[in-house]
């Protein structure tokens, strides 16, 4: 997998080259960066004890991360967990206070210009000129870039094209929906053919069918090749889009591994979800403590982690709790956080 | 192939912005000069030119000809301190237009220097526009519109890159209508505009001095009336000089800051 991997990023490297951005060879620069944990492949980003500070406050405290060369990366964790705050440092438009950091082989903080020249970003909020038209968004962009006016236009008609909003392209940005707005903005992202895409909370905010058809345009992106990396305070997402993630909690990172890792590691196969009538949470708890490996109580519920939901359902009834309503479901990465921060994520 | 300057890709985006606009935009830097020059200049002017002894302070000119060369540098003063404010908040706050640039090669400077030419370009058409109002009077039509409409653009970024420089470290517009009331519009009155700074009470001409305006009407009126003295106009170059290296200075910094923490 990851020699593959290796060879499709080496294959982009080329297109680059041609497009006459001027950018450092990738394969020059993997090469400078120290070996990387045993069994991955090279890293494209590489942060070691990385710290952000803003005065008294420690936004980022000590992370390591490795992304690797076109899989799709994710910071899952609430609010203010430091998310933001490492993707900018990524983004090279915020300087590390302490660490190292390295992107394609490169210091963010001396060859930041190279290492933007190659990547493209979506940020938190829509950065549209909502004035011009969806074209003109894109031209402008690719300007920025250097990217000559024609080929611009040619790359922007593409774009366009692909998060399928081509019947809009002459339309101004101003009255389109926002999960338009956030297609404009990713198809703006990618005027540079980049290889790395750095994407902040990318569905905050939108519908659940605009979510998905978003979903669906970054999983077309990663078949093509371009390394994602994301935040996200969804699980649904996380679990939908990242190879591998990290959980960040108060700029720490609490675990890291796959979706599928993460569960099996810090929660059972299954939750047992039980609602109690008002204020009988705590008291019911104590009822169905034991019945799985695990009992939290929630503000509305309790949840009981036991690999048998049903089994434990079961046996709740036996020991005379009468929960109102219950639901046995899968394991998630809500619950994978729950364990870890002992919080939920969307607070 | 050669590439683009950083400013001039920064310059393009402000030019396709001012595309959607630029039909009341022009209307308007043309049509307020004129009023100026029309209710200032031939109304006031032919009460100014009938009293005895007027002529003589105004340097032996028609009040016309003292006054409307220095609507050159009070229009770049205008459109330059206007746009220095809102549109600069809006690029950091709300399109988050410099944001997006920041996310690109370009650097803070670029976008700096950017706003620099295009606010150059914005002052270079109005000012053009003003010269050719001017060109119709018998009294200001000179080869000296050239170099004051070089002038004018300069006073122009003497107020766009110390005002710029502010804007660029708020959160918040509250400041700007005060910035508009209680500096633009005394020194479109006070610095030389419409009457010598001479005729100010003597403490407060070098409130006078130490205005961008002062030294931008001062270049223009002598480049018109063919008065401007050499040692003369190099200091009032440095004097706007002074403004815009200054000015720039704060804008990289308080640009980088804003978007590079």
């Amino acid at each position: 997998m990851s020699v593959s991997r290796a060879h499709s990023s080496g294959d982009r490297t080329d297109r680059d080259g041609r497009r006459g951005v001027p950018v450092q060879s990738a394969d020059v620069s993997v090469r400078t960066v120290e070996p990387v944990l045993a069994g991955t492949a090279r890293a494209l980003i590489s942060a070691r004890g990385l710290v952000k500070r803003f005065g008294d406050f420690t936004a980022v405290d000590e992370i390591d991360v490795e992304v690797r060369p076109g899989e799709a990366f994710g910071f899952l964790g609430p609010n203010g967990a430091g998310k933001s705050s490492t993707m900018r440092m990524i983004g090279c438009t915020s300087d590390p206070t302490e660490g190292t950091l390295s992107v394609f082989g490169m210091d963010p903080v001396s060859q930041g210009r190279q290492i933007r020249a190659r990547m493209g970003v979506v940020p938190q909020q829509d950065q549209l000129d909502t004035e011009l038209t969806v074209e003109e968004n894109l031209v402008i962009y690719g300007r920025f870039f250097d990217i000559p006016r024609a080929e611009c236009r040619r790359r922007a008609a593409e774009l366009i094209d692909f998060v399928q909003l081509t019947d809009r392209a002459q339309s101004k940005v101003d009255p389109l929906s926002g999960g338009m707005k956030r297609r404009v903005t990713i198809a703006r992202s990618l005027i540079n053919n980049p290889e790395l895409i750095l994407l902040d909370e990318p569905t905050t905010g939108l519908d659940p069918q605009a979510r998905h058809v978003l979903w669906d345009k970054l999983y077309r992106l990663k078949q093509q090749g371009v390394t994602l990396v994301l935040t996200t305070h969804y699980m649904d997402e996380a679990e939908q889009l990242c190879d591998r993630l990290v959980v960040m909690d108060r700029g720490r990172i609490v675990a890291e591994g796959s979706p599928r890792q993460l569960i099996d590691q810090h929660s059972t196969r299954e939750v047992l979800e039980m609602r109690f009538a008002a204020d009988r949470n705590e008291a019911s708890a104590a009822i169905v403590e034991g019945l799985g490996e695990r009992t939290e109580v929630l503000p509305d519920r309790v949840l009981v982690y036991a690999n048998d939901g049903e089994a434990a359902l079961s046996a709740a009834h036996g020991r005379g709790a009468d929960p109102e309503s219950a639901l046995v479901r899968r394991s998630t990465l809500e619950d994978v956080f729950l364990r870890l921060t002992g919080r939920t994520l969307v607070e | 192939m050669m590439a683009t300057p950083a400013a001039v890709r920064v310059w393009e985006s402000e030019l396709a912005l001012y595309r959607r606009v630029w039909k009341s935009n022009v209307l308007g830097s043309f049509v307020q000069p004129m009023l100026y020059l029309l209710g200032m200049g031939i109304g006031v002017g032919s009460l100014v030119d009938e009293r005895a002894g007027s002529a003589a302070q105004l340097g032996d000119v028609s009040y016309v000809a003292f006054f409307a060369p220095s609507i050159l540098a009070v229009t770049t003063m205008m459109i330059c301190a206007q746009d220095s404010l809102w549109p600069v908040m809006d690029g950091f706050m709300w399109s988050n237009h410099y944001r997006a640039i920041s996310a690109t090669p370009l650097r803070p400077a670029d976008i700096v220097s950017g706003l620099t030419l295009w606010h150059a370009t914005r002052s270079a058409i109005a000012a053009t526009g003003v010269a050719a109002a001017l060109l119709l009077l018998d009294d200001t039509r000179s080869w000296g519109l050239i170099p004051a409409v070089a002038f004018a653009v300069l006073n122009g970024l003497a107020f766009t890159l110390p005002i710029a420089a502010w804007s660029s470290t708020r959160t918040s517009d509250i400041s700007f209508p005060a910035i508009i009331r209680f500096g633009i519009i005394p020194m479109f009155l006070f610095a030389g505009a419409f009457y010598p700074v001479d005729q100010l009470p003597a403490w407060l001409r070098p409130l006078a001095y130490v205005t961008p305006i002062y030294h931008g009407v001062e270049l223009c009126r002598g480049a018109v009336l063919g008065t401007l003295g050499a040692l003369d106009s190099l200091g009032h170059l440095a004097a706007l000089g002074a403004f815009v290296v200054g000015g720039s200075l704060m804008c990289r910094r308080s640009f980088h800051r804003r978007l590079a923490t």
